[in-house]
C-alpha cells in the first residue's frame, strides 16, 4: 500500500480536545465504513511518525474522507492534527486499511454499536453509511463518554435519534452526567446492557470500539448477556498506537 | 490502564503489514501454533511498545507474529502460526 498526498480542505472542532479534518486525497480508491488510515508526518530533519485514525465519513466517490482526532497529552501527532493543521496543509496518508471491523450496506441484520469515547469515530462512519446507502438495518448505539461535553457529533446524533426509522441511541456518562440524568455517573454494566442494547435473541452483529479496557469490559458484558462471541467485532485503541 | 491491558489488536498492525501483504490481514484467519485456536488476525493482541510489533494469540498469549522495520529492511517472523488463510479475491 502506497503513501498518498492528502490536503486538508476543512477543519472543525468536535469538542475542546477533538477536531475533525476533511481531507482530499490523490487517487483515493474509496473506503468501507469502519476502516482506518495511517497518517505520516515527517519533520524537516527526516524524523517521521505514523499514527492510525478511523475514517468518520460515509463512503463516497469524491476522493474525500473525514477523520476525527482526539488530542492526547504528550502525543507526537495528535497535537499537530488538532491544533496546527490549517486548510491547505498537506499530509501523507496510507489506506484504506482493514476489512474486518467494517459494516457493509448489504448487511441487513440488527447492528449493535458500542462506543467508548473517541471509539465512536468508526461507528459514526457506519451510521452515516447506513443513511447514505438508504439501508433500513436496525441500528442501536450505546455511547459511553466521560461527560456531556465530550460527545462527538452531538447535533447530528440528536437529529438522527429524533427520526422514526433511525438509530436508537443510549448514552452512558462515566464521570459527569447531564442535569437530572436518571443514572448516576459510572461505567457500563449489566443492567445497562439489558436496557441499552439489542437482546441477544435478535442475533445482532456487534461492533465495539474504545480503549482496550473498555472493549474488554463491554465484550464481557455482551457475552454474559448471551451474545455469541463470533458475532462481536472489536477494535481497540490506546496511547501506544495513538489510535483515532 | 494496567499493564495487562497494555495492548491493542491486529487492526492496528494492518497498515505496517501492508508493506508485505497485499491481501487484508485483519480478516485473515490464523491458527496459533501453541493452542491450535483459530481467530481472525484482527483479534490478536498487539504490543507496540517494542521497536517492532508483536502479535499474541488472544486465547493463550503465545507469540503469533513479530514484525520490525529496521533501516529500510522489513523482518517478519510467522513461526507462531501454523497457517494464515487470506481472502483470495482482490480487496
Amino acid at each position: 500500500m502506497t503513501w498518498r498526498a492528502a490536503k486538508a480542505v476543512a477543519v472543525h472542532d468536535e469538542t475542546a480536545t477533538a477536531r475533525t479534518l476533511a481531507l482530499a486525497i490523490c487517487d483515493w480508491p474509496g473506503h468501507v465504513a469502519g476502516q482506518h488510515v495511517d497518517v505520516r508526518l515527517t519533520a524537516p530533519d527526516g524524523y517521521s511518525a505514523v499514527r492510525s485514525y478511523s475514517i468518520a465519513s460515509a463512503p463516497s466517490s469524491d476522493g474525500r474522507i473525514e477523520i476525527t482526532v482526539e488530542r492526547l497529552p504528550n502525543g507526537e501527532v495528535s497535537p499537530y492534527l488538532t491544533q496546527e493543521v490549517v486548510v491547505g496543509d498537506e499530509l501523507e496518508l496510507r489506506g484504506p486499511i482493514g476489512g474486518w471491523f467494517v459494516w457493509r450496506s448489504v448487511q441487513t441484520e440488527p447492528i449493535q454499536l458500542v462506543a467508548g469515547g473517541s471509539g465512536i469515530v468508526p461507528l459514526m462512519a457506519m451510521i452515516r453509511s447506513r443513511r447514505s446507502a438508504g439501508s433500513s438495518a436496525p441500528f442501536r448505539l450505546l455511547y459511553s463518554v466521560r461527560e456531556p461535553e465530550t460527545v462527538f457529533y452531538r447535533d447530528e446524533l440528536q437529529a438522527l435519534s429524533n427520526q422514526g426509522d433511525s438509530v436508537v441511541i443510549s448514552y452512558v456518562y462515566t464521570r459527569v452526567t447531564p442535569k437530572d440524568w436518571p443514572r448516576p455517573a459510572g461505567r457500563i454494566d449489566a443492567p445497562l446492557i439489558g436496557t441499552g442494547t439489542w437482546p441477544s435473541t435478535l442475533r445482532p452483529t456487534s461492533y465495539v470500539c474504545g480503549t482496550t479496557s473498555f472493549v474488554e469490559h463491554a465484550t464481557d458484558l455482551l457475552i454474559a448477556a448471551g451474545h455469541d462471541r463470533e458475532r462481536i467485532r472489536t477494535e481497540r485503541f490506546g496511547a501506544t498506537g495513538e489510535r483515532k | 490502564m494496567n499493564a495487562s491491558m497494555n495492548y491493542l489488536d491486529g487492526n492496528a498492525a494492518a497498515g505496517e503489514l501492508s508493506t508485505i501483504f497485499v491481501a487484508d490481514i485483519t480478516s485473515a484467519e490464523g491458527q496459533c501454533a501453541n493452542c491450535g485456536g483459530k481467530k481472525p488476525f484482527a483479534e490478536a493482541h498487539l504490543y507496540m511498545q517494542c521497536p517492532g510489533l508483536v502479535a499474541r494469540c488472544a486465547l493463550c498469549g503465545h507469540v503469533l507474529l513479530r514484525f520490525a522495520n529496521v533501516q529500510g529492511r522489513v523482518f517478519l517472523d510467522l513461526r507462531g502460526m501454523t497457517y494464515l488463510s487470506v481472502d483470495a479475491a482482490p480487496q
